[in-house]
């Protein structure tokens, strides 16, 4: 009796440990052939407020009419970072669809996690915008054969900005990131110290390697996320710089936009969200999107390796770049249609619409991408500093070291 | 002589079946090692299966390691993780939880030893219930709400700062805001404005074991204390305190460890530096850095260990 108990507590141990080191694998299947009848469901991963069915507003609604015209039902399960996104595909419960953004989409793709598309099921992928139709974030030679397979369809784009206190600044508009970079007297006589902030991720060691790009040639840096050791270095230094400048880092777009009213904070990089909603709100705020250039996100939607509803994501694929969800989309979220057809005649995002969120920036801005050892150039022998490496160090910049 | 046919003293008639939940219980009045293992069997395999189970594999992940180049885990056993884990930035913030946590127990200990002891000693026992209520209230609101409204309390332009404005006393705030390490720009983006939402947070947690344990004081103990010629000092040193310890302790076991693991204060409050919960979030979700992760993890396991040890040895379970 008691060896038995003893064998089976030992089993049970076995079967956890097991678990744990099991996961992971699972090959990459043939992508669709043909489009076959809706499976009735698709299940989507999104970020808060890209998927809309009209609950929140009526006028914001490109799901139920997929619905009508595809028996597709669209479930939607809103992740608020990157990394729950790829932590909720990795985990592969029943998930069809993800909008991945750049910095989780090569992850999604290395991982295995996704599934390369056969784009002849999607007709309206050529009214894609060509700057992004074979973007690096989501295509990538995985079967050796030559030829870039393509992991998803573009979905929206944005740009980082700089947002900045019109009374801080005088009313004129600051032309350089070095105002959260370096120690400096802003124009209302008093110092930026403490009353900056920069971005709580990893991800943004590349904004201070763009702000390197420009202003410290010799480093040599063409990419902010292909860094060498030196260059690398050299990032961390002016992060460690700025630490002593920065109040709070941020990651919650809502506590910024209380930072920016309650704390008396003068400049950050941030997103068109928070300076919209800070504007509506009548707050003296504005953004820019300096000489350097700025960092931004493209997303993409990806289709899980094991998509229990290819039929349906396909279909929503092939409606996600229907000119009118791009445009209402854009306008709701304040982000910029993957395809340019949105950008006339929308009734919610206006002719303007596009210009103001940053159509015409594109060149200026250096999509996030996670980091990779082999500086997105496999093969090629160079070395760069992996994306955990990132992490660890941003960490260690953020406690003060 | 006919032989009773309620044999054993049960009253069915002879023939009848007896019902089914008779049969169950005389089943397990029969073999009472399998009644036992039914009542202790789902408690057990919950400990055993998911609680012990997840900390052996939380352990196991540990021992692994991140290939340098390629960021993918390594599933050999090594103490290469547990050599980054001593890395200056990782010290650091082993350290500043575990300052901060000591420093929050202290505080609750210190706040709350007064409000148990009137509460125990002299609160009429309406008195009691609405202090007990007080005490409990908070924890029936969402934490995070709570920790939010801080922030905005605590804010440079919140209602706190004002406060302090209008009976003139800014200057020695500002005073306190300048001292390095623990001050910052304004109360909710130091360390300072970090501690108070701490202990306001786990304040209950101290507040509830102490009362319970004082009240478990004898009164005659006191009064003996006092009739042979003890000051109240003296009386608290060598009386209250000792029979109260066990409370403090089971209360400092929740402040210490829950300031410990917490995650969510430190991202809000202060001035974003890392605390170990946030860190072994930031490596599991962001850095995909499982090994790291769980050795970060181990961190309050041993630290606790080492606190429980101690506590043994001041005597703290010996009166429990």
């Amino acid at each position: 009796m008691k060896r038995r108990w003893r064998r089976m507590a030992l089993l049970g141990v076995v079967s956890v440990v097991a678990a744990a080191c099991g996961g992971g694998g699972g090959g990459a299947g043939e992508p669709l052939q043909e489009l076959g009848d809706g499976e009735g469901q698709v299940n989507i991963v999104a970020w808060a407020g890209y998927i809309e069915d009209g609950s929140t507003d009526p006028a914001y609604d490109w799901v139920t009419q997929f619905e009508q015209d595809t028996g597709c039902q669209v479930e939607v399960k809103t992740a608020a970072t990157s990394d729950e996104m790829v932590t909720l595909m990795q985990e592969g419960s029943g998930f069809d669809l993800v909008t991945a953004s750049g910095d989780a989409s090569l992850r999604l793709i290395n991982g295995g996690t996704v599934q390369p598309i056969n784009l002849d099921l999607i007709p309206s992928y050529s009214t894609v915008d060509e700057r992004l139709q074979n973007a690096s974030w989501h295509t990538g030679d995985t079967d050796g054969d030559g030829e870039a397979e393509h992991y998803g369809t573009p979905y929206q784009w944005g740009s980082n900005v700089l947002m900045y206190n019109t009374d801080a600044f005088g009313g004129t508009a600051p032309t350089s990131w070095g105002v959260v970079f370096e120690e400096q007297t802003l124009p209302d006589g008093a110092t930026n110290a403490g009353r900056v902030q920069a971005y709580d991720g990893p991800i943004y060691i590349a904004d201070a390697a763009l702000y390197l790009m420009a202003h410290e040639p010799g480093l040599g840096i063409t990419d902010p996320y292909a860094l060498n050791r030196d260059q690398f270095n050299a990032a961390l230094d002016l992060l460690r710089q700025q630490r002593t400048l920065v109040a709070r880092y941020w990651h919650d777009a809502f506590i910024q936009i209380d930072d920016f009213t309650n704390e008396g904070i003068a400049a950050s990089s941030s997103w068109p969200f928070q300076v919209n909603l800070l504007k509506a709100g009548g707050a003296p705020i504005d953004s820019t999107i300096p000489s350097e250039g700025a960092t931004g996100w493209a997303d993409t939607t990806m289709m899980h390796v094991s998509a229990p509803h290819p039929n349906c994501a396909y279909m929503w694929m092939e409606w996600s770049l229907n000119p009118k969800v791009q445009g209402d989309l854009a306008a709701w979220f304040g982000s910029v249609p993957a395809a340019p057809a949105a950008c006339t005649g929308n009734e919610l995002l206006t002719d303007e619409g596009c210009s103001v969120n940053g159509f015409d920036s594109f060149e200026r801005i250096h999509f996030w991408k996670t980091p990779q050892s082999d500086c997105f150039e496999p093969g090629s022998g160079k070395e760069c500093v992996a994306y955990h490496e990132w992490v660890t160090q941003y960490l260690a910049v953020i406690g003060g070291r | 002589m006919s032989v009773g046919s309620d044999v054993g003293g049960f009253p069915d008639a002879p023939g009848a079946r007896p019902s089914v939940s008779r049969r169950v219980s005389a089943f397990f009045f029969r073999h009472p090692r399998v009644r036992l293992a039914v009542m202790l069997g789902p408690g057990l395999a919950w400990l055993g299966v998911l609680y012990l189970g997840s900390l052996g594999a939380l352990l196991v992940q540990s021992f692994y390691r991140l290939e340098e180049f390629t960021g993918l885990m390594v599933r050999e056993f090594g103490l290469a993780t547990y050599r980054v884990l001593f890395d200056r930035a990782n010290v650091d913030i082993i350290l500043r939880t575990t300052a901060m946590a000591a420093a929050v127990t202290l505080a609750c200990a210190v706040i709350a030893f007064p409000l148990a002891y009137f509460t125990a000693r002299y609160a009429s026992s309406r008195m009691k219930a609405l202090l007990y209520l007080g005490v409990v209230m908070p924890l029936w609101s969402a934490y995070l709400v709570r920790v939010y409204s801080w922030k905005l309390i605590l804010a440079k332009e919140g209602v706190f700062n004002w406060f302090v404005e209008r009976i003139g006393l800014d200057g020695v705030l500002d005073a306190l805001l300048r001292l390095p390490g623990i001050g910052g720009p304004s109360l909710s983006q130091s360390y300072l404005g970090m501690f108070i939402v701490f202990v306001y947070i786990w304040l209950p947690y101290m507040i509830l074991p102490l009362m319970a344990a004082l009240e478990r004081v004898p009164a005659t103990l006191l009064e003996a204390s006092g009739d042979l010629g003890a000051r109240p000092g003296r009386t608290f040193h060598r009386v209250i305190l000792p029979l109260a310890l066990p409370g403090v302790i089971a209360g400092s076991i929740f402040t210490f460890s829950l300031t410990l693991g917490d995650f969510i204060i430190p991202t809000i409050i202060g001035d974003s530096s890392f605390f170990i919960g946030a860190a072994v979030y930031v490596q599991q979700g962001t850095a995909g850095n499982l090994p790291l992760a769980a050795a970060l993890a181990v961190v309050p396991l041993a630290i606790m260990a080492v606190y429980l040890v101690l506590a043994k040895r001041a005597g703290a379970f010996e009166a429990l």
